[in-house]
């Protein structure tokens, strides 16, 4: 099932896809357009991954890491499908980045590789914008990179973890106003989601709601006000997200 | 400005503890011509952030069990300013509307000299952010008089005037809310001095300052494998 928050004549309501429609927990029947789309999953804890496609480290001039890179972003950087981004005046170089996002289902703790999938609720689509004007030496990446309000549009979906029978062979793209700009398969994780699973549950204690945004691939372009960004996984779902100046 | 007060009372904060680090005298004179060589390469010109998440939150009395293979661990004393209603760009000049509450924070980590990668497997292990209780922020004067004293079982360790501040409370909040919004019932805190003091199993480590109630825990043993934490 493909589960959706949306908000409609002023009262948020949890939806599912019905062929190409919504179905309002109420029983509604509506159009997509006519909703506002919020971020599917009220998120806890975000984690996000650095570097975790070969190709894009190399990309990057990085050689790919022995342990997962990890880093934290607040909610504030959450925003929904069809949301407007802002691009930071100034701001030389923000670049897209399409994301497989895991949402934990069960409180978990030193979860083995094998069992890993047992603690995941399903899967949606991320797009973790990064303007790498800010980028410093210092807890790399910086938040001030890559916790800005409303540059990590997450949705429209999530999909049920049963739905995704194969979450580590699944194609990713972003287009850029219809252009196909960055292209690449989830198999080519180097750390995949069970790994990611395991060694952040020998850690820490996760939750139900957390999620794990797992890497992007090679491919990145800058992108400027009007461009429309669409971010898309095979079987989870396709992002849309306005770039508007910063005003 | 109409400010609610979040956080009151022991453990969960309302929302995320923002960390800083790199915000006290001591530590960058100490790193010095560090900051400038690689990995660095230059002294950090923004706020240096992390976050410590919710399974970090601890309040007064809490045990802090060690990482598994962990023998010390850190334990930084700082203040946290508590967010009173949602902020964004704000003036220094007015900066501290914003703060409803001032929270003492011990924040319990491996320890680790470089900063150059964010710090999860050192500071977001459970209950490695225990935090004391919130006063108003009207309540205290002259934030940058006070006084964090840490004390390992009755022996003070460290010592740290809030006067230390390379980006005082309201810069600071200035200058993070430039490129994100803190939101009602996050925490700021103030910075933490890095290599500080170091605690193991069966140590008692309590942050006392003047005019809030003492920030007690204990350190305990890793959880053994298989055992619930």
């Amino acid at each position: 099932m493909k589960r959706a928050r949306i908000l409609l004549d002023g009262m948020v309501h949890a939806a599912v896809g019905e062929q190409g429609r919504l179905r309002l927990s109420d029983g509604r029947l509506v159009d997509p357009e006519a909703v506002t789309w919020l971020p599917p999953v009220e998120p806890r804890t975000i984690f996000a991954l650095g570097l975790n496609y070969a190709d894009h480290a190399k990309e990057l001039a990085f050689k790919a890491p022995e342990t997962p890179l990890v880093f934290l972003k607040g909610p504030n950087t959450i925003t929904g499908h069809r949301a407007s981004t802002r691009r930071p005046a100034g701001a030389t170089f923000m670049h897209y980045e399409c994301e497989l996002a895991v949402v934990i289902g069960r409180t978990a703790r030193d979860v083995p590789r094998d069992r890993a999938y047992e603690v995941v609720a399903g899967y949606s689509v991320a797009n973790d914008y990064a303007i790498r004007d800010y980028l410093e030496n210092y807890y790399r990446p910086n938040l001030r990179v890559k916790n800005r309000d409303g540059c990590t549009p997450l949705g429209p979906w999530l999909v049920d973890a049963a739905d995704v029978p194969d979450p580590m062979n699944l194609t990713l793209r972003t287009l850029v106003n219809g252009r196909v700009m960055q292209e690449g398969s989830t198999r080519d994780m180097i750390f995949d989601v069970p790994h990611l699973i395991a060694y952040l549950s020998s850690i820490m204690t996760l939750s139900p709601g957390d999620v794990i945004l797992t890497g992007t691939p090679e491919g990145l372009a800058n992108v400027g006000p009007g461009d429309i960004v669409t971010t898309e996984i095979e079987g989870v779902g396709s992002l849309v997200n306005h770039i508007v100046a910063d005003i | 400005m109409q400010t609610v007060l979040p956080g009151l009372g022991q453990g969960m904060a309302r929302g995320m503890v923002y960390g800083v680090i790199l915000n006290d005298r001591p530590t960058l004179d100490r790193l010095g011509p560090a900051l400038s060589q690689p990995p660095y390469g230059a002294p950090p010109k923004a706020p240096v952030l992390y976050i410590k998440p919710y399974n970090t939150h601890a309040g007064n009395g809490a045990a802090v069990r060690l990482p598994r293979g962990a023998e010390r661990v850190e334990v930084a004393a700082t203040l946290g300013l508590v967010i009173g209603c949602d902020a964004t760009a704000l003036d220094e000049a007015t900066a501290m509307d914003a703060v409803a509450g001032l929270r003492p924070i011990l924040d319990v980590s491996l320890p680790n000299p470089s900063v150059y990668r964010p710090p999860v497997r050192e500071r977001c292990f459970d209950g490695s952010c225990p935090m004391g209780e919130t006063l108003p922020y009207a309540a205290v004067a002259g934030l940058e008089a006070l006084t964090l004293r840490t004390l390992i079982n009755g022996t003070m360790v460290a010592e740290r005037s809030l006067s230390d501040l390379v980006r005082p409370p309201a810069r600071l909040l200035a200058e993070v809310t430039g490129f994100m919004t803190l939101r009602a019932g996050d925490i700021l805190h103030l910075g933490i001095a890095l290599n500080g003091p170091q605690a193991g199993a069966g140590d008692r480590v309590r942050l006392e300052i003047d005019g809030f109630d003492p920030l007690e825990i204990a350190i305990e043993d890793a959880a053994a494998e298989g055992e619930t934490p």
